[in-house]
């Protein structure tokens, strides 16, 4: 069997701090191939964010205690030196983020931030990037690429801005983009451009993509896999279709069913989550899940708070959830459809 | 139907920009809200939506008289408070009560949850039966707050908590009208739901009415029996809800329509809108239609003549787009691709 282009294994992300130790992430796995787009979902704080910065290599070494495995195209990355990964970021991985504005400089003009990155892995001449910075300005759809080069992040406008933060990204034709929350401060039909434009350059250039995102509409619309995340693990993993059709994980129906649709019928209420997501210093024993859970005494006593399920199949539709599959699919069938 | 409770007619507000090296002057004007019409009745929920700066939370602290017009009336329950003073306003202020976006900032951390909410009741000299701090408990209870937290400091909540205590504070004086400025974009998906259901709950029980300003077309939909859609100060298309939704007349209301991404993977494919570029600066808004410049059906008339706010044929009554060349409610329009970067 091939090896998975992106490979991460038991991922463990831990931050000190002076109120204890954060379990940021904790035994995540998952793999992307090359052309594909794997959305990762979850609330804030679930771990989503972190877990990319730890591919990227970008978390203080002072701070925080990253074990587990990352490959990226037979490349371990966990252990890697700061010169591989320097290697790497911009070149093979590159990240678009949520706020495009604090994520350029305001004190250089777009081209020449398109510029340098292409410059310090190429090596090309001033005027080679410049060409190469019009050449990707016109590739994500800005008008009058010739003379906006030369202009400053202040003078485009937010969608403008997302797309230099693209082209910027895949100036040097990256094989991994990581995209966290790149739509979350646009407005909705700029947001709908934006997700267009991912996929069409995905097709073009067959670059693997991460899309980290809290809304499960993103993900429909753009992922191919998705991972949905829960107090830094995974809970439930699936193509899109098997994880929005048929979701297995009470976390997964949860935030379905609190979401509301622009078809359904108007009058089927909203159902919740009850309580809040738990601090990540002290994660609940068990199945991190199993306070704001509805279904943990049909589990058996006690087995939620136990040991902590693991994500089941290993390959394929799979959650980390002591119900049984019989379980699952009575639960979701009375009383889960009904809100989706 | 019932008489309404606030009108807003040709409500216009203008921002200065002020310039100058020695003597400031204005040199241009935000063109905020420009000439809005909108009414909300007792107990009804009116949804207004749009993109970010078309001028919906401005519409929305106009209607709360927390700015003044530039032009235009509000009149609440048959008065017209658009040029009030303090002193005129303030027998009307409690009936009319905020709910803001950012459960952070508009709560004060230097007060306990009890303080805040007994705010209010103290600026008006309210005192209810039982003492002012058995009603911040009975208030604590109804947004689905433990009562015993009177005495915690925000920072002690999460956000979806703070929220509580922020319509907490603004159901303290009982109000009639309900101004919600993004009630729920601050918060996570599974709190976002309860406290959707806890606003409805007190629409429902108390009867309040609510202006619900919100960007999110699906939480509108939810939350409101007639909507607003709003471009660049101005309202283009305004009906009940199941009409706007199911059948957009204005183009705009149709592409923002389009463009929510929906988790329904078993759905048939959406036709596909996508316009081109941003929202125009409202400094300087186009003349005529202002939606012209990123519209498809866009024609010579569109930048000359204004096109007003009608019911078209074949609308509900209350229906009501601006719109020259508006959609057809019967077919399938198809896809439209303006973003030059996905035409090939």
């Amino acid at each position: 069997m091939t090896t998975p282009f992106l490979s991460v294994r038991d991922l463990t992300v831990d931050f000190h701090t002076e109120d204890g130790v954060v379990h940021a992430v904790d035994g995540l796995s998952f793999d992307v191939e090359k052309g594909t787009t794997l959305g990762i979902v979850g609330e804030s704080g679930s771990g989503k964010s972190v877990t990319n910065l730890a591919i990227l290599g970008l978390h203080n070494p002072a701070h925080s205690r990253i074990t587990g495995e990352i490959t990226l195209d037979g490349d371990e990355l966990v252990r890697a030196p700061k010169s591989q990964l320097e290697r790497l970021r911009g070149n093979k991985v590159a990240m678009i983020f949520q706020d495009p504005l604090t994520s350029l400089s305001p004190y250089h003009s777009v081209g020449r931030q398109i510029g340098e990155t292409f410059r310090k892995h190429t090596g090309a001449s001033r005027k080679e990037a410049r060409d190469r910075a019009v050449e990707m300005l016109r590739r994500v759809g800005i008008p009058h690429a010739q003379t906006r080069v030369d202009d400053y992040p202040h003078q485009f406008s937010g969608g403008m801005r997302q797309r230099v933060m693209i082209a910027m990204a895949l100036v040097c034709d990256p094989d991994l983009l990581i995209a966290d929350e790149p739509t979350t401060a646009l407005d909705v039909t700029v947001q709908a451009q934006i997700i267009d434009l991912l996929k069409d350059l995905q097709q073009q250039f067959g670059t693997a993509i991460i899309l980290i995102t809290h809304d499960l509409g993103v993900v429909a619309g753009a992922a191919h896999e998705v991972l949905v995340m829960y107090a830094g693990r995974a809970v439930e993993r699936g193509t899109v279709r098997e994880v929005l059709g048929s979701p297995r994980h009470p976390y997964t129906w949860g935030l379905l069913s609190s979401m509301p649709r622009l078809h359904a019928p108007v009058d089927v209420p909203l159902v919740p989550v009850r309580g809040t997501p738990p601090s990540l210093i002290n994660v609940p024993p068990g199945c991190p899940f199993h306070p704001r859970c509805d279904f943990q005494a049909l589990a058996g006593p006690d087995m939620c708070r136990g040991e902590r399920p693991e994500l089941s199949p290993h390959r394929g539709h799979g959650d980390a959830c002591y119900l049984t599959p019989a379980q699952k699919q009575d639960i979701f069938i009375e009383q889960i459809k009904e809100h989706l | 139907m019932s008489e309404p409770l606030l009108e807003m007619s040709g409500l216009t507000k203008h921002f200065p920009i002020m310039g100058g090296l020695i003597v400031k002057r204005q040199v241009a004007q935000v063109h905020a809200v420009d000439g809005v019409d909108l009414t909300v009745h007792a107990g009804e929920s009116v949804g207004l939506v749009g993109e970010s700066g078309c001028g919906k939370s401005t519409t929305g602290r106009l209607a709360a008289r927390l700015l003044e017009p530039t032009a235009g009336t509000v009149r609440y329950r048959g008065r017209d408070i658009a040029h009030s003073s303090r002193r005129e306003l303030k027998p009307i202020r409690p009936e009319i009560q905020m709910i803001f976006q950012d459960p952070y900032s508009s709560l004060n951390p230097r007060q306990t949850v009890g303080g805040i909410i007994r705010g209010p009741m103290e600026v008006n000299g309210i005192a209810p039966p039982g003492g002012r701090n058995a009603r911040v408990r009975e208030l604590l209870e109804i947004v689905g707050l433990n009562p015993e937290h009177y005495n915690r400091f925000p920072h002690e909540f999460s956000g979806g908590q703070r929220q509580r205590i922020g319509i907490a504070r603004a159901l303290a004086l009982e109000p009639k009208l309900i101004i919600a400025d993004e009630p729920v974009s601050a918060l996570d998906v599974s709190i976002q739901a309860q406290v959707v259901n806890l606003l409805q709950a007190l629409q429902r029980d108390l009867g309040i009415a609510f202006l619900f300003i919100a960007h999110d077309l699906a939480i509108v939909r939810h939350f409101s029996q007639r909507v607003a859609v709003m471009y660049l100060g101005k309202i283009v298309e305004v009906a009940d809800r199941d009409s706007l939704y199911e059948r957009p007349r204005h183009p705009y209301t149709h592409a923002l329509l389009s463009a929510v991404p929906e988790a329904d993977v078993t759905a048939e494919p959406r036709e596909r809108i996508r316009l081109a570029g941003d929202v125009p600066s409202p400094i300087d808004p186009p003349s005529g239609c202002r939606f012209r410049t990123r519209c498809w059906k866009a024609q010579d008339r569109c930048a000359t003549e204004e096109p007003p706010l009608v019911r078209l044929q074949g609308n509900r009554d209350g229906h009501l787009t601006a719109c020259h060349f508006p959609e057809d409610p019967t077919s399938h329009g198809g896809n439209v691709i303006l973003d030059p970067a996905l035409q090939h």
